[in-house]
Parts: C-alpha cells; structure tokens; sequence
C-alpha cells in the first residue's frame, strides 16, 4: 500500500460536491442608457456630440454609452476647475473641506453594494474583490485624506503647504473607483481642483461617484469628470490651465505624457507599468507562500500594475512549489464575476484578452513549458484560464514585458545574490515579494531590491496610510500615505 | 504492515515545514466566503451529517445515557425518511461495551477515547492497557491523545513511539491521534505534531479532546490537511482528519467542508476519510435540513436532544 515518492499521486479535485451558482443580484445597479460629462456640478451634453458604448466584458453586452469628450470639452472643464479653486475652493479652509471628503466617503460607504456590482459589470473583475477590496478600499481612501485636510501644517511642519492648482488626472480600467479614489481624495485635502478622466473601457463608477459628489453638495468645478479614449487624455495633459498630471497606466503612455509636458511648469506622478519578482527561499512557510504567489499573480485576472508576475523559486525546493501552485490553480473558480464563488472574473477588453493570448503564444514559440489549469470557460466574453510557464529563462519576453493578465513565469535560483541580481534585472521597480522565515534574509532582501514596495511573507496589501509608487520605468512620485499630499503641495 | 511501514523514510520533525500564522488564517478566511446555496447546501447538510461522530464524554455518563445516544445516532430524525445516519459513536472505554451492542449491525462505528484521555497524564502500560480494553470490548477506532508535555520538551522520539505503541495495541481498529491543538501554542507545533503522529502511524490526525478551549478552529484544522496532502504526496498513504469540538453550526460545518474539497479534494469527501467530533451539531444540521426542505425553520423543540 505504502509506496515511497510517488510521483504519479494526484489529487483529484472536481468533486462530487460542486458550488451551486450564487450570483449577486443586479438589480440594485441603478445604470443610465446614456451618460454625459460631468462639469461645473452638473451632467452635460459633450460638444463632440458623440458617444461611445461600454460593455461587460463577462458577456459583451452594452450596458451605457459615455459622452466622448473632446478639447473643446476639456477645454471647459478645465475653465470650471479653475474658477472652483480661485473663487471657493483654494479659500475655504481645511476643516470645510474635510467635511466634503467625509461626506463623499460616507455616501460611498452607503452605497457600496451598488458600486460593487457596477464595477463588476463594467470591468469584469470577481464581486467578492469589488465588494470586499475595491469600494472599501476606495471609501478608505476618501476617510484618510478627509482627516489630512485641516491637519496640513503637522503634515508638514514649519512649511507652508500650498496647493498647486488644476490637476488633471487619468486612470486605467484595471480598479477604476480605487483609483479615482487615490487621486481625487488626496487633490481635494490639499486644497486643489480636479479634471478626472476614467478609462474609456470602465467609466461608470467614476460617473456613479460624479452622482455622490453632486448630492454631497461640493462646489461646482471642484471635481469634474469627463469620459473618452486616448485624445481626450491628450487634451486634457496639453490644457494650459492644468497645472499637475496625475496619472496611472502604461509606461508608453506614461513617457508620451512626460514628453508632452517637457518645458511645462506642469507636475506630474506617474504610476507605470511592473514585473513584479516573487521570491520564495527554501526555508519559506511554503503553503502561505504559494497561495500569495497565486493571489499575488491572479488579483482581479492579474490586471495590476504590481502583480507578482515572475516567480523566482529556490532549485530545492522547486518541485515542491511547483506542484503546489498546480494543485492550487485546479481549485480557482473562473467564470461569471458576478458569482459570489467566483475567483477569477473576466479579462477587461478584447484587446487585453488578444494581448494576453499573444504572450502565451510567445511563451510557448520560446520553449516555455504551458500549464494551464483544467476549467471549463464560459462560451460568452472574455476569459482565460489560470496560466503557469516553467522552463523561462531570464532572457524570455514572457519573464521581461508586463503581459497585464493572468500568466505566471516560474524561474529557479540557487543562492540569495543570484535572485537579487535577476529580480532586479527589469526596467520596472514597482513591487516585489520576499518569502522567508528568516528574519535578517527579508532585512536584506528589501533593501536590496529595487523596487517601490517589497511585501514581506504577503502580497498585494494595501492601506491608505502605506505610500506607493515605483522606481525607473514604474514611474515616479508616490500616492497614498502622508508621501501621497506632498505630490498636490508646494512647500514654501 | 511492519515491513511495508518501514519503507516510509522517517523526516526529522524538528525540521517539518514552517507555517506562517498571518497567511494560514487568511486562507482559511477565504473559504468561508464561498457562497453554498440550494442543492450544494442541502448535499454539503447531509454530508456533514454522514461524518458526525456523535460524543458522549462525560464522568456522568451512565449505560442510559449511552443507549440513547446510539438510538439517536441510528434514527436521527425520523419525521424526515431517508436521512443518512451518523459516521460513529465516541464514548469513554468503560461506555463500548454499552455502545456496540446498542448499535448492533446499523454499520455506526464505535469510537472509545483511551490513553488516560483527556490529559494523557499517565504511563505507557497504563495507556495501552486502556487501548486494549477499549478495542477488546469492540471499539471500532480509537481517538488516543498525545503526550503534550512530551512533545513541548521537543521528546519527539518518546511521543512518537508512544503513538506506535498505542497503534499496535489497536489492532485491526483504526487509531485517532488528538493533538490537542489548544495546548500546543502556535500553528509551527500544530504541523509537526501531525507529521509525528502521520510518521508514527495514525490513521486519523485529530485536533482537540473537546475539554481545552480552544478547541477546532478553522486555519488549524487547515494545517492539519496540508500536512496531510504532503504526507500523502510524500508516502501515497491516505491520512483522515477529525476536527473536534466547537463546530456546533452547520455553516461552520459547510466552512470546513469547503476547505476540504480545495485542499484534499473528491477522495476525502466521505466519512472514511473525514469526520466531525461533535454532539450539538447534529441538531443543527437536521434543523437546516428540514428547513431546505420545508422553507420554515421549526422550533428546537421538534429535534430531540440525545
């Protein structure tokens, strides 16, 4: 009965005892046919007069058409900031405005299973991460800087911190409200006004969070928020009267928006692309450290920028790890992301899905070795399975360009120096992952690593209080914490 | 076995894997956010029910007591034809007797605690005579506990050879090592406690006597399954798990039933190869049961209590 090293053992885990489908109801997501732009405190009509569709990923259908802003559209939106801040907001004192922050956070608190669905619908990310991950998170955010809005001279003592102006702030689809939350919050504490342009896939809980901020009763112009694709982004970072540019995205985005505002007296943070090194030593806690590779990698389909996407595991331990990871991705459920059981959701865009399937191509033209768990995908929308490569070398595409979804490249070392020389050995410095039960080891591993966050025997953590931001072409300049005021303040 | 056993290298339990405690309880968090809903909760209530291993360890325990408690346990609730009954009965050894022919041939196995259980305080000889009476009566498992001072000593030798010897006694019954997780101080102990016991030749890795607080929880009984799918990874020998005590709900029930399908998977899922130690649960159970089917809840009053 008892064989020694069996390698032929397999657990078998599609049971007997299945999950009946739990779908959330959609039925508390009030969505509009038709959004306009959200200017100087009132929803109008774009003067580009045209719309663009959005759609669920999870099965193509149109849920709303959004305005698509052009200059001209910008170009307004920015006059109202302007004239917010000159004439009310740059004025009103920090305590005032803290209560319009709180207010926002409260309403969103209120309404936070509604913004769960929405953002589920419209970006195809699981309903359990937007409902115990995004809108908490984003809601969070808004509490923290609320608290930060009177209290500007502890924050900066013996200074005097002035706000800057106009900022005009771009964010992607892979955690819209989130982000709409890291930017506006912050801006709106130190005093400055805000132009917010949401990705053109996943608008419609920034246009929601337009609806709170217009029953919140903020000043007209303080926050405006206008929807559109790549020129309206462009628009908005060439306006004259915007003063900072805050934005999250792609690296050739983020080096075009850097170009563009060479000779500017305009500021900018940049928060970029990432490859992410996880790294698992041998005398690592190795389940804990496997399911933190597995969230660390599938997060909301892997579309984060600081996604542990390379995987560096040490060679004794490599099979152990390898099969683990395997075992694991058998049991991640991929399907409707708005199932209450479902674990990893659907890929944001056609495009995204053709970028992703692109890399699995070259992965496997490159001699990687595919291993894809076993799951049925929906017939419908976008999907992909749960992806592990083996057999990567450093040299591969696949181990050196962000792929933005759910792929994890696996490589192995041998010796600490070794993985800190090919951790870093990236372009990007956003995250890294150190998995050790060795105290002194994760001492020298994060001061090693080059990289903007290094999380410690965990992965993907956020808070409000905790700064974040990348090294070399992760962008520059951090958001959140008390680092995430000093990008909306000139000290004098 | 002897000679098949010996095949099976023995590891250095100092250097079992290490757990991390942040990790393993936000793992074993994540499971009970899986939504069970309709047929997969009516099929996870009578699973959970099939695996109960309905308990009686008191100092009050009389004869009475004891066979009506295996009535129970064959006639769970008869208003509702068709229920499955009970994995076993768990009593004191002086109780077997009692049980085993209360239960005659319903198939409900008896389980008798032994090595001067609950503290284990005592000496080999008297722990296996205790193991012998047991099985001599006809206990069909044996739920044995570990010596914790030992093992907290790091006398792994001594603890180990205790569970071989308490496992020779046995017989053809199958051993239950408890743990006793509650008085082992942190989830590192917990794993090479149950590498000790599964090396050592359990055929149960168990928790908790039921008289420590605390008693099973969630991300220890997680530990527990991983060293048991590393076990068997490692030696192709299947080990079964009984969390026990303070799982009284049959949400938790469905919690733990959830971890065992993603850690353990389709071979598992059966009362075999899991069990619950538990007395009220089996209330619940049948309380939710009857409510999957009828859509109201009852009052307690229209389950019986033994």
């Amino acid at each position: 009965m008892a064989k020694a090293k069996n390698n032929t053992l397999k657990l078998k885990f599609d049971t007997s005892w299945n999950f009946a489908p739990a779908p959330e109801s959609k039925s508390i997501a009030s969505i509009k046919d038709k959004y306009d732009l959200f200017i100087n405190g009132a929803f109008v009509k774009p003067s580009s007069k045209k719309y663009f569709k959005t759609i669920n990923p999870a099965n193509e259908e149109v849920l709303s058409e959004v305005a698509d802003a052009n200059a001209s559209d910008v170009d307004k939106a920015a006059k109202a900031a302007h004239t917010a801040y000159d004439k009310v907001w740059k004025k009103m004192s920090g305590k005032e405005r803290g209560k319009y922050i709180y207010r926002i956070a409260r309403m969103l608190q209120e309404r936070a299973r509604e913004f769960a669905v929405i953002e589920t619908l419209d970006g195809g990310k699981p309903i359990r991460e937007s409902r115990d991950f995004d809108v908490p998170t984003a809601a969070n955010h808004f509490f923290y800087y609320a608290g930060w809005a009177d209290k500007l001279e502890y924050a900066f003592p013996n200074r005097q911190a002035q706000p800057l102006g106009v900022a005009g702030q771009i964010i992607p689809w892979n955690f819209p409200l989130l982000m709409a939350a890291w930017k506006i919050a912050p801006a709106l504490a130190t005093g400055n006004t805000v132009v917010l342009k949401p990705a053109e896939t996943t608008p419609l809980t920034a246009l929601k969070l337009a609806e709170i901020i217009q029953e919140a009763d903020l000043p007209p112009g303080v926050v405006n928020i206008i929807t559109g694709a790549g020129a309206t982004g462009a628009a908005l970072v060439n306006h004259p009267g915007v003063d900072k540019i805050a934005f999250t995205g792609s690296t050739d985005v983020g080096k075009f928006i850097q170009r563009a505002i060479a000779g500017t007296n305009k500021k900018a943070t940049l928060e970029l692309g990432g490859k992410a090194a996880n790294i698992i030593f041998e005398d690592a806690p190795l389940d804990q450290a496997v399911e933190g590779v597995i969230n660390g990698i599938f997060f909301n389909q892997g579309h984060v920028c600081c996604a542990g996407s390379r995987l560096y595991v040490q060679e004794s331990v490599y099979k152990t790890v390898l099969r683990k990871l395997k075992d694991r991705i058998e049991t991640l459920i991929v399907g409707d992301p708005l199932d209450k059981n479902t674990d990893i959701g659907a890929i944001n865009s056609k495009q995204q899905l053709e970028t992703i399937h692109k890399y699995i191509k070259i992965g496997q033209q490159e001699g990687a070795e595919l291993h894809q768990s076993s799951c049925a995908l929906p017939g419908k929308g976008f999907y992909c399975r749960p992806t592990l490569f083996t057999n990567v070398a450093q040299s591969s595409r696949i181990a050196q360009e962000e792929i933005f979804g759910p792929v994890l490249t696996i490589q192995t070392f041998r010796t600490e120096d070794e993985v800190i020389e090919k951790a870093n050995n990236t372009p990007y410095g956003l995250s890294a992952g150190v998995w050790t039960d060795k105290g002194s080891k994760i001492f020298n591993m994060t001061t090693k690593m080059r990289a903007g966050v290094v999380w410690a025997n965990t992965f993907n953590k956020f808070d409000p209080t905790s700064p974040f931001g990348g090294y070399k072409e992760s962008g520059y300049g951090r958001e959140g914490g008390l680092h995430g005021l000093n990008a909306y303040v000139n000290l004098v | 076995m002897i000679a098949e056993k010996s095949t099976i290298k023995i590891p250095n339990f100092s250097l079992s894997p290490r757990v991390d405690q942040v990790g393993i309880e936000e793992r074993a968090a994540r499971f009970t956010k899986r939504s069970i809903k309709k047929e997969s909760k009516m099929n996870g209530l009578l699973l959970a029910l099939n695996m109960i291993d309905l308990t009686t360890l008191e100092g009050k325990d009389t004869d009475g007591k004891v066979k009506q408690l295996c009535y129970k346990a064959q006639h769970l609730h008869d208003a509702y034809p068709g229920l499955p009954t009970v994995a076993a009965v768990c009593v004191y050894p002086s109780m077997v007797k009692t049980a085993k022919q209360a239960l005659g041939n319903s198939g409900i196995k008896v389980a008798s605690v032994a090595t001067a259980f609950p503290s284990g305080q005592s000496t080999r000889a008297v722990k296996i005579s205790d193991t012998k009476y047991a099985v001599a009566n006809g206990a069909d498992e044996v739920d044995m506990v570990i010596s914790r001072g030992k093992f907290l000593m790091g006398e792994y030798n001594f603890v180990f050879d205790e569970i071989a010897a308490v496992k020779e006694a046995c017989g053809n019954a199958r051993l239950k090592v408890i743990l006793e997780t509650g008085e082992l101080g942190s989830y590192d102990k917990v794993r090479r406690a149950s590498d000790i016991a599964m090396y050592a030749g359990a055929d149960f890795i168990k928790t908790s006597t039921g008289k420590i607080s605390p008693a099973a929880t969630l991300p220890v009984t997680l530990v527990m399954l991983e060293a048991i799918r590393d076990f068997y990874y490692e030696t192709g020998k299947m080990i079964a798990m009984k969390p026990a005590g303070g799982i009284s709900k049959s949400k938790l029930a469905l919690h733990y039933l959830v971890m065992l399908k993603e850690v353990l998977g389709e071979a598992w899922m059966n009362n075999e190869w899991f069990r619950f130690g538990a007395s009220s649960l089996a209330n619940d159970l049948l309380m939710q049961i009857v409510k999957e089917k009828t859509g109201v809840y009852q009052s307690k009053d229209y389950f019986s209590i033994d």
